[in-house]
């Protein structure tokens, strides 16, 4: 079999171009510097505080993300193309949103079925025509992406609903500087610690149009959420309130929060509650994380929400399969980014082959996320392809089958030395007055050797990502 | 700011402060302990520090004696008892976590890093010396305090901050007073009945140690020599914890500090607060320690803490419990 593709050595073995100071820098170091300094990076996340609580653990039991302290680098042309993609994409994504909530145009042209719509879960009906700032959706959306080959990048999932992962893009940065001073006089890595502004700046672009100055906050489910630490960080950067669900109160229609000098409007709200969780007057009634009344001042337009609610959407992977689609029809252009070929396992024809090739292929649920729920073909035993043949069978309509990719592998740190891991990226993409980005993302790396599943509650690590200057 | 997260600010101090407290009065128990001194007397000590805080049936459905190692036990490590410094540190912590954003991360760090190395203490099992670990305790609580004044803006969180420290310090410095005065009394009666009051020379020693405990708990024992040229007289170590102005764990001086305090998170509820430590003020200036002595101390410590803990609450009914809607 084919090695899958190694972002720092060529098939000879040689490093690439934009590796090469870094490989030779790297065969300079020690073990025992380099595990001195992986200890020292552990010590200082946790001292800073950045880390997820462990749910049913001990008091006050946490966990760090393990953090690898070989970078991930895209030299400066690869990442132009890949940014240019990105930012198709989203604006693509978030045109589609408006329209399925509007004119319909997508589905009276045939391109995709009105029932994969109307059908869909993630379509919410209270959204029809309602009006937002800029008609954008999708104002933070993250974009996973792995490469298979030389140029040759794939989307693997759209993330518009609550993304996460950047503050360890940002984190992950200071950390590398932190330990490796040297290695940033060797490059010109492009800096990516302005995120906050660029997000603050988007945000604000989005509000309600009669707010002057608008009064943007963070809403959070709470410091028991895994992404906490993420929230708190983002509205410390910003300078912003950081707000739960209980210090706001709808009335008149407009949001208010709770102060100690008596209740202060609000008008443009970082949501990192689910849409199910916003509102238990219009969503689940038995959520405690949201706010009353918050979509009737929502549909009134007193306030905005980023993203907006019904943006799941756009990233069911039910609807994947029509983005390239969707790009052709919305922007009359060519996709940059590939999609990976999807089966559509509603498809009698999908279904077949997929039952077929189970060993081959990576099944997913089309509402999942986080890993779970997925089945990895060549990864698994023949009783854990029987048993989910089985939830296949019984609900086809709720999967999609992809070839398994051979995700490029970066060298990482593990306990037998240095070894190549698989790994993908998360790029986060800002849509406001403008599109903005930073250059760079958050590389997650599986540890476990051959594993393709990177993401972080199933024992996956991050990497620094560099995007080079010229 | 957010009621929810001058609440948190609020407790995260108060739990800081509980905990350096608590430390100060185990220190002080312990290190009188130590002291020749007849068994009852020893016991009720260590049962006072109990009912101070209120704890003494919580601590007797968990131990059949009231003695040293239980007690030292109970209010170090017991994680049920929300008062131990266990409990206190990690409530302080966990308020700190929730409005890191608010808080400089240097004190943010602090809060933690203190967490994490009493992790490795409990791991660590080493209860043979609780005045190392009290010491530490004490000397994580100033540098909380430092770090929160050398690096925080003096805005409504520094306020906040302050406000649940000198609320929680005036409660428990009344409290350590109280206790100790008991002691004092309990000792004579024992000292009558053993030494049928004529062991005048022992007594004078003992009660030297005594209240020079009281004072090194409050870190006022060189304060007391200097301000006083005196032998450690009780009347004037009362004096000193309830009426010097310049002593920061007095009563007055945290009542006072209270006041300009408030005046800087004014808002339209909180005329009420001001007009209560106005009078709590008032009543501190036109008072004497002669006059406390008369009422009988026991009184005096009861009706301020009660006087104090009415101004905590209408303090969170004011700024910390969220609004109503309206």
């Amino acid at each position: 079999m084919k090695l899958p593709f190694d972002e720092m050595l060529d098939a000879a073995g040689k490093a690439r171009p934009h590796y090469q100071i870094f490989h030779s820098w790297l065969k300079q170091q020690s073990d025992t510097l380099m595990g001195l300094k992986r200890a020292e990076a552990d010590l200082i996340f946790r001292r800073v505080g950045i880390t997820f609580a462990v749910y049913g653990d001990d008091l006050g039991s946490e966990r760090t993300i393990p953090f690898d302290q070989v970078p991930r680098i895209f030299a400066a042309k690869e990442w132009e193309q890949l940014e240019k993609g990105l930012r198709q994409r989203v604006k693509a994504l978030n045109r589609f949103i408006y329209d399925v909530y509007h004119e319909e145009d997508i589905i009276k042209a045939g391109i995709i079925p009105a029932e994969q719509i109307f059908n869909n879960a993630q379509y919410r009906p209270e959204m029809r025509n309602v009006n937002i700032p800029r008609d954008i959706y999708a104002q933070i959306a993250g974009i996973d992406i792995v490469r298979a080959g030389e140029g040759e990048f794939y989307v693997l999932e759209d993330n518009l609903r609550v993304p996460s992962g950047v503050s360890y893009m940002v984190e992950d940065r200071k950390m590398m500087m932190r330990l490796f001073p040297d290695l940033f006089q060797k490059y010109r890595v492009a800096p990516v610690e302005h995120y906050p502004d660029l997000l603050l700046e988007c945000l604000k672009s989005v509000k309600p149009d009669d707010v002057k100055k608008p009064n943007v906050v963070v809403l959070t489910p709470g410091m028991y959420n895994s992404a906490y630490f993420e929230h708190s960080y983002l509205a410390q950067q910003m300078g912003v309130e950081l707000v739960e669900g209980k210090d706001l109160f709808v009335k008149n229609e407009q949001v208010f929060m709770r102060t100690t000098q008596g209740p202060e409007r609000v008008d443009v709200i970082y949501r990192r509650v689910d849409d199910d969780f916003l509102d238990p007057l219009s969503f689940r009634s038995d959520s405690t994380l949201g706010v009353a009344g918050l979509l009737s001042a929502y549909r009134a337009g007193n306030v905005t929400l980023a993203n907006a609610i019904g943006t799941g959407i756009a990233d069911d992977k039910s609807i994947y399969p029509y983005v390239p689609d969707m790009i052709e029809f919305y922007l009359g252009e060519k996709p940059i980014l590939n999609n990976v070929p999807t089966f559509q396992c509603r498809k009698p024809d999908d279904l077949a082959y997929t039952l077929a090739n189970l060993d081959k292929l990576v099944v997913k649920l089309t509402h999942g996320a986080g890993g779970y729920g997925m089945l990895v073909g060549p990864a698994s035993t023949k009783a854990e392809i029987e048993e989910f043949r089985a939830h296949l069978i019984a609900n086809p309509d709720k999967y999609i089958a992809q070839p398994t990719l051979a995700l490029s592998t970066c060298p990482t740190f593990v306990e037998s030395g240095v070894a190549p891991r698989h790994i993908d990226l998360r790029p986060f993409v800002l849509s406001g007055k403008t599109i903005k980005m930073v250059p760079g993302g958050l590389t997650r790396v599986a540890l476990k050797e051959g594993s393709l599943v990177v993401n972080s509650s199933q024992g996956g690590g991050t990497k620094d990502t560099w995007v080079l200057e010229e | 700011m957010l009621s929810r997260t001058a609440d948190c600010l609020y407790w995260m101090a108060r739990y800081t402060e509980r905990a350096e407290n608590t430390a100060r009065m185990l220190d002080v128990n312990h290190q009188t302990s130590l002291l020749p001194q007849p068994a009852e007397f020893l016991e009720q000590s260590w049962k006072k520090l109990l009912t101070i805080s209120k704890l003494e049936a919580d601590f007797l459905s968990k131990y059949d004696v009231i003695n040293r190692e239980n007690v030292l036990d109970f209010m170090i490590y017991e994680t049920s008892n929300p008062s131990s410094i266990v409990s206190c540190l990690y409530a302080a912590r966990e308020n700190a976590r929730v409005i890191r954003g608010k808080i400089t991360s240097e004190v943010w760090e602090t809060q933690n890093t203190t967490w994490l190395e009493l992790q490795r203490i409990l791991e660590a099992r080493d209860r043979a010396d609780p005045s190392r670990l009290l010491d530490w305790v004490k000397h994580r609580c100033h540098l909380f305090r430092g770090v929160m004044y050398g690096t925080m803006l003096k805005n409504e969180a520094f306020y906040f901050i302050n406000i649940g420290t000198l609320l929680e310090r005036a409660d428990n410095t009344a409290r350590i007073l109280e206790t100790k005065y008991e002691d004092q009394a309990s000792l004579k009666v024992l000292r009558a009945q053993n030494h049928g009051g004529d062991n005048e020379d022992g007594g004078s020693f003992f009660d030297f140690y005594h209240w020079a405990a009281l004072l090194r708990s409050v870190s006022a024992f060189e304060i007391y020599r200097q301000i006083y040229s005196d032998q450690v007289v009780p009347k004037q170590v009362a004096q000193l914890l309830i009426f010097n102005k310049q002593m920061p764990r007095s009563l007055v001086c945290c009542v006072n500090e209270l006041i300009s305090l408030i005046a800087e998170v004014e808002n339209n509820q909180s005329k009420e607060i001001e007009r209560l430590l106005g009078k709590l003020k008032a009543s501190l200036d036109y008072s004497d320690i002669d006059e406390v002595f008369t009422q009988g101390l026991e009184e005096f410590i009861e009706s301020f803490l009660e006087k104090i803990n009415h101004i905590a609450d209408e303090f969170s009914t004011a700024y910390l419990i969220p609004l109503a809607a309206n």
